[in-house]
């Protein structure tokens, strides 16, 4: 299977360096290849599977639980100006 | 040849929950930056999303309203992109399995009744805000609203001409506020509207359409979707081809501008949400979101012509909020005698100066039971009809009840028929050739000694008994 | 004392004849020796395992001791706690100590267990052989020339060495399993949904599940025990989840009415013959203590492996996405632009292996390849799922190797990632059904341990207990410690 990774790596948002996408392309390309055994698996109207159990989504109530712990949570962040998380700027 | 629009919207509407969509976070506007945040919505390691029960029924009240069907197992995926206000580096929506689908909504054009088919109703979270303005080169970011939940409401391409789009999204929004589902503040952001815009020849396949984004008022929308279509329609007859894109609507310039192909760019790789099972919801549960259902816009225009025996204008009118219905019908109950003339002081006399004082009914000084003691002013002759509009404007001002302000301004109609004969005999003596005039038969001139009589009075003599005791002294001078 | 089981060291606590400050500084005083050599803690904090081993002897003064009064327990560094560091063994959680514990952490603490401190893992979780780690490889202490398996590597090779009685791993693909077999000792992957998976560090949420590292059977269902329990802030925390009695289980000493499946597709050529023969003659010891083996085969799970490495892949993808360096984390120096800050700080960030899980899962889910890839993932899990109902029909549990193969040498198949995730072949299919799976010692190959490996249907965890009881009372390759540690093999 040809992956491109530069693109994949684009849409994952890693950098990668030349002598990494070397390495990877190849690792990938065979990790892909060895994925594609699944097609010889008949799976014609074989339902998918996304969670293990057959159970339903348990709901919350509408009640305001959480206090503000602002400086708590904002403790472990790179960067924070008045209270805000600061990044390069948004291009819209 | 001629050219046919065709427009589909997209409404993200935030469902009015006291918190957000999968924590317990407050949703109150106007909080200080990030103070409505915690692990879940920040998208700290390890920590798990919950739907709010709520927002779940609200949206299934919503799928009611149109008409819809509501999907009792449901699905949450993960749509993935990177975006500073968008924490967990992906958005919980529903993808797959929406909980409305095929709905549809009426809307008046000026060819009468159209439907508007609604494709579906899915819930997802909203994302935070990111600031640019009078900084240098980085932006803030502020995730308190990151995590409210959000309707998303995807009709069909059936709109023909930008007034039919204005007309459904005020048709959806009037629902919405009826149902109290959402603050539906677009001011706020709390309904916000994409359109889908493309031209064709009628009858030939859908063209290719963009995506307008950016229209935040009705004004926007319309004067968006209008400026795209004349685009559209000039490049293809110039030979040229519209492209699949976002393009933005700047309100400055009046013009809808190409995000770049950013579309392209974007690859969301929607996936089954593993944190969240399917959400299961019983027919008997959609059965009591349905008994609990509130009176619509619809069924309230036709309760008010029955009820009180409007017309469909005056309706139509004191039907357009919940809460101006709901003036009107405290008004009626307190004015029983005459819905009629509640209704039409209401729409005519009140919701005008509301209007030039840039006030709601909501915020209105004059109270329904106000309005109703003024009413009954009139109902029992203590003023005219003419005063009574005086007398409303001093309240509107004052805050005062209007016998208050009848008392303090005198205004009380003059009913002693001795004062009006006093005053009668008064313009008659100082008018001698219109009395004769008069008598010798233009009876026109009966008018102008009941103008002279009322102004004589500044307005307070009764005007039916103006009119009683002026034929009998007129006679007596022949 | 320190290869003690949990439990004895309860009688003992519960005695009085020790305490748990005095429990607390003599493996305190194990990890400083030994924890240079095999590198299984990752952070320790002597103080604060002090502080609370004193308070733990406090209450004991006061109250009725709880379920795990005063025994230390280890917890991976995947699991969120309050005090100290936590960082999945990852450099972009540089700097990260968490404002809330998991769930599981605030169980062990309610039931009055001294955690003391946070093992070595696979970055991520993701690695079966703890060599992906940014604090560097773990040691097996049978061999340190060996890995000691993993994602929870230093958990296992830290109960192993007696450096703690008893640990907290997670397991995606056999994560806890395969590192316990291969280190000796006990590993419990609980049903999914039985065990919160709040505040752990999600990898695959769909596979995810945390479970005990211990000496003994029972030690692993006291954990459990504690452990255990619906959380209504995981929506895949199961609510009426059957109940389980944990300690009446291993009270088991026989098989008399078992049927063991032996499926087919677990006893293979391409797998190390005496691992195979060890774990055949664990069976025949089952049935001269009752049970009857019984043939299955599990025709799916040759594919497995493939499933697997497209939806654990998949979901990590996106649950790693919010490692961008905007609200915690390691962020890059001078970010050029908005870019720049999640390319570079993501590529520092992160480690080789979990780049190629990024990637693959990224392009497994990207358009065009989804039905292929994604979706026939989810529709093979679904016929691997269906293999074990048929299977559960014939027989009340299933035996199997745990790993093809002992431990390797460090560094081996590093540069080989697809033979390195083909080790997993005989765990990943429990996760892929949500069973419950425990490994426990039945041999020794090349003079290192061998596990098998018990699984059973959803929520009959009682199940693998009574079978893993009835064999430990009868074989004694739970009480081999490795000498080099002080143990007695």
């Amino acid at each position: 299977m040809d992956i491109d990774v530069r693109k994949t790596a684009m849409l994952a948002r890693i950098a990668l360096t030349d002598a990494e996408a070397a390495e990877l392309q190849p690792q990938l390309s065979s990790i892909l290849g060895y994925i594609e055994t699944l097609s010889e698996v008949n799976t014609e109207g074989v339902e998918a599977t996304a969670h293990p159990h057959d159970t339903a989504m348990p709901l919350r109530a509408n009640v305001v639980t959480n206090s503000n712990r602002r400086d708590a949570l904002q403790a472990v962040a790179p960067k924070i100006e008045s209270g805000l998380y600061v990044v390069p700027k948004v291009i819209e | 040849m001629s050219w046919e629009v065709v427009i589909g919207l997209e409404v993200h509407c935030q469902i009015n929950t006291d918190t957000k969509a999968f924590c317990g976070c407050s949703t109150a506007f106007g909080a200080e930056p990030n103070t409505q945040t915690c692990p879940v919505c920040l998208g700290m390691p390890g920590q798990l999303p919950v739907l709010n029960v709520l927002a779940a029924e609200k949206t299934v009240l919503t799928g009611l309203a149109i008409h819809a069907d509501i999907n009792l197992e449901s699905k949450f995926d993960r749509k993935n992109y990177f975006y500073p206000d968008l924490p967990k580096g992906y958005q919980i929506s529903q993808f797959a399995v929406p909980l409305v689908e095929r709905g549809h909504l009426n809307i008046p054009t000026a060819d009468g009744e159209k439907r508007i088919g609604i494709t579906r109703i899915h819930m997802e979270e909203d994302a935070g805000k990111s600031m640019h303005e009078g900084l240098d080169g980085v932006s803030h970011i502020d995730l308190n609203r990151s995590g409210v939940p959000l309707m998303e409401i995807v009709s069909e391409p059936d709109m023909r001409s930008s007034d039919e789009a204005v007309s459904y999204l005020k048709q959806l929004h009037q629902l919405i506020r009826f149902l109290d589902v959402s603050g539906a503040d677009m001011e706020k952001g709390q309904f916000r509207c994409d359109a889908n815009v493309s031209v064709r020849h009628p009858g030939e396949p859908f063209g290719t359409r963009a995506e307008l984004k950016n229209l935040n008022s009705f004004r926007f929308i319309k004067q968006a979707i209008d400026f795209e279509v004349i685009r559209q329609i000039e490049l293809i007859e110039d030979g040229g081809k519209v492209v699949q894109e976002t393009r933005l609507y700047d309100s400055v310039k009046g013009e809808t501008r190409s995000m770049r192909g950013k579309e392209e760019a974007h690859d969301y790789r929607y996936f089954p949400e593993p944190d969240l099972p399917p959400l299961r919801i019983s027919q008997q549960e959609v059965d009591s979101i349905r008994a609990g259902m509130p009176e619509l816009p619809e069924q309230l225009r036709q309760r008010f012509e029955t009820e009180f025996g409007l017309s469909p204008y005056d309706a139509n009118v004191l039907s357009q909020t919940r809460e101006l219905a709901d003036y009107y019908e405290s008004l009626a109950a307190a004015h029983p005698a005459d819905p009629k003339r509640a209704a039409n002081w209401l729409a005519n006399e009140l919701l005008g100066r509301l209007k030039e004082a840039g006030k709601d009914i909501a915020d209105s000084p004059i109270s329904a039971h106000a309005l109703a003691g003024l009413l009954a002013r009139i109902a029992d002759d203590t003023i005219s009809g003419k005063i009574a509009k005086d007398v409303l404007d001093a309240m509107m001002l004052s805050g005062k009840d209007a016998d208050t302000i009848i008392e303090e301004k005198g205004l009380k109609q003059v009913t002693d028929s001795g004062a009006i004969d006093g005053i009668i005999e008064e313009i008659l003596d100082a008018n001698p050739e219109q009395v004769q005039g008069y008598l010798d038969g233009k009876d026109r001139l009966f008018g102008f000694f009941v103008g002279q009589v009322m102004k004589a009075s500044r307005g307070k003599a009764n005007p039916a008994m103006v009119n009683d005791r002026l034929k009998e002294l007129l006679a007596k001078r022949g | 004392m320190a290869y003690q089981s949990l439990s004895e060291l309860k009688t003992r606590l519960d005695s009085g004849e020790t305490t748990a400050v005095d429990l607390a500084r003599l493996y305190l005083a194990r990890i400083e020796a030994h924890n240079e050599t095999l590198n299984a803690f990752v952070h320790i904090d002597p103080e604060h395992v002090l502080a609370q081993a004193e308070g733990s002897d406090n209450y004991r003064k006061k109250h009725a001791a709880r379920p795990l009064e005063g025994l230390p327990i280890a917890v991976k560094d995947i699991f969120c706690t309050q005090d100290g560091p936590t960082r999945c063994c990852s450099n972009i959680l540089e700097g990260f100590e968490a404002p809330y514990d998991a769930h599981v952490i605030s169980k062990l603490k309610q039931a009055g267990a001294v955690l003391v401190g946070k093992t070595n893992m696979d970055e991520f979780a993701m690695g079966s052989s703890t060599g992906t780690s940014a604090f560097g490889p773990c040691r097996n202490p049978w061999d340190i020339e060996r890995i000691p398996g993993g994602s929870s590597g230093g958990s296992a090779s830290a109960v192993s060495a007696a450096l703690t009685p008893a640990a907290l791993g997670t397991d995606t693909g056999g994560s806890i399993r395969q590192p316990a077999a291969l280190t000796g000792i006990v590993g419990l992957k609980p049903t999914y949904g039985r065990v919160s998976r709040r505040g752990i560090i999600a990898f695959a949420s769909s596979l995810d599940q945390a479970g005990p590292m211990t000496r003994t059977v029972k030690d692993a269902a006291m954990i459990t025990a504690a452990i255990e329990g619906h959380d209504s802030l995981d929506a895949t925390s199961v609510a009426d989840a059957p109940a389980v009695d944990w300690l009446g289980a291993c009270d088991k000493t026989d098989m008399k009415g078992l049927r063991i499946g032996k499926p087919a597709e677990y006893f293979i050529d391409g797998m190390n013959p005496e691992v195979r023969k060890a774990v055949e003659d664990a069976l025949a010891a089952c049935e001269k203590l009752g049970a009857e083996v019984i043939d299955i085969s599990l025709p799916h799970t040759k594919y497995a492996v493939a499933a697997y490495y497209v939806i654990a892949p998949s979901e990590a993808s996106a649950n790693l996405s919010r490692y961008d360096g905007v609200r915690f984390g390691h962020r890059c120096d001078n970010p050029q632009d908005l870019l720049d800050l999640y390319t570079r700080s993501r590529d520092e960030g992160f480690g080789s292996e979990v780049k190629r899980r990024i990637l693959t899962g990224t392009f497994a889910l990207s358009s065009g390849y989804y039905d292929a890839y994604y979706l026939k993932a989810q529709q093979v899990r679904t016929l691997i799922r269906q293999d074990f109902a048929e299977a559960f029909e014939k027989v009340d549990i299933i035996a199997t190797p745990t790993s093809p193969v002992p431990a390797f040498k460090l560094g081996e198949n590093m540069d080989d990632p697809l033979t390195m995730y083909l080790s997993d072949i005989f765990t990943i299919a429990v996760n892929l059904a949500g069973l419950p799976g425990l490994s426990q010692p039945c041999g020794m190959v090349e003079s290192m341990p061998v596990g098998l490996q018990w699984i059973a249907p959803a929520w009959k965890e009682d199940t693998l207990l009574q079978a893993a009881s009835a064999y430990e009372s009868a074989t004694d390759w739970h009480t081999q410690t490795p000498s080099a540690f002080g143990g007695e093999a």
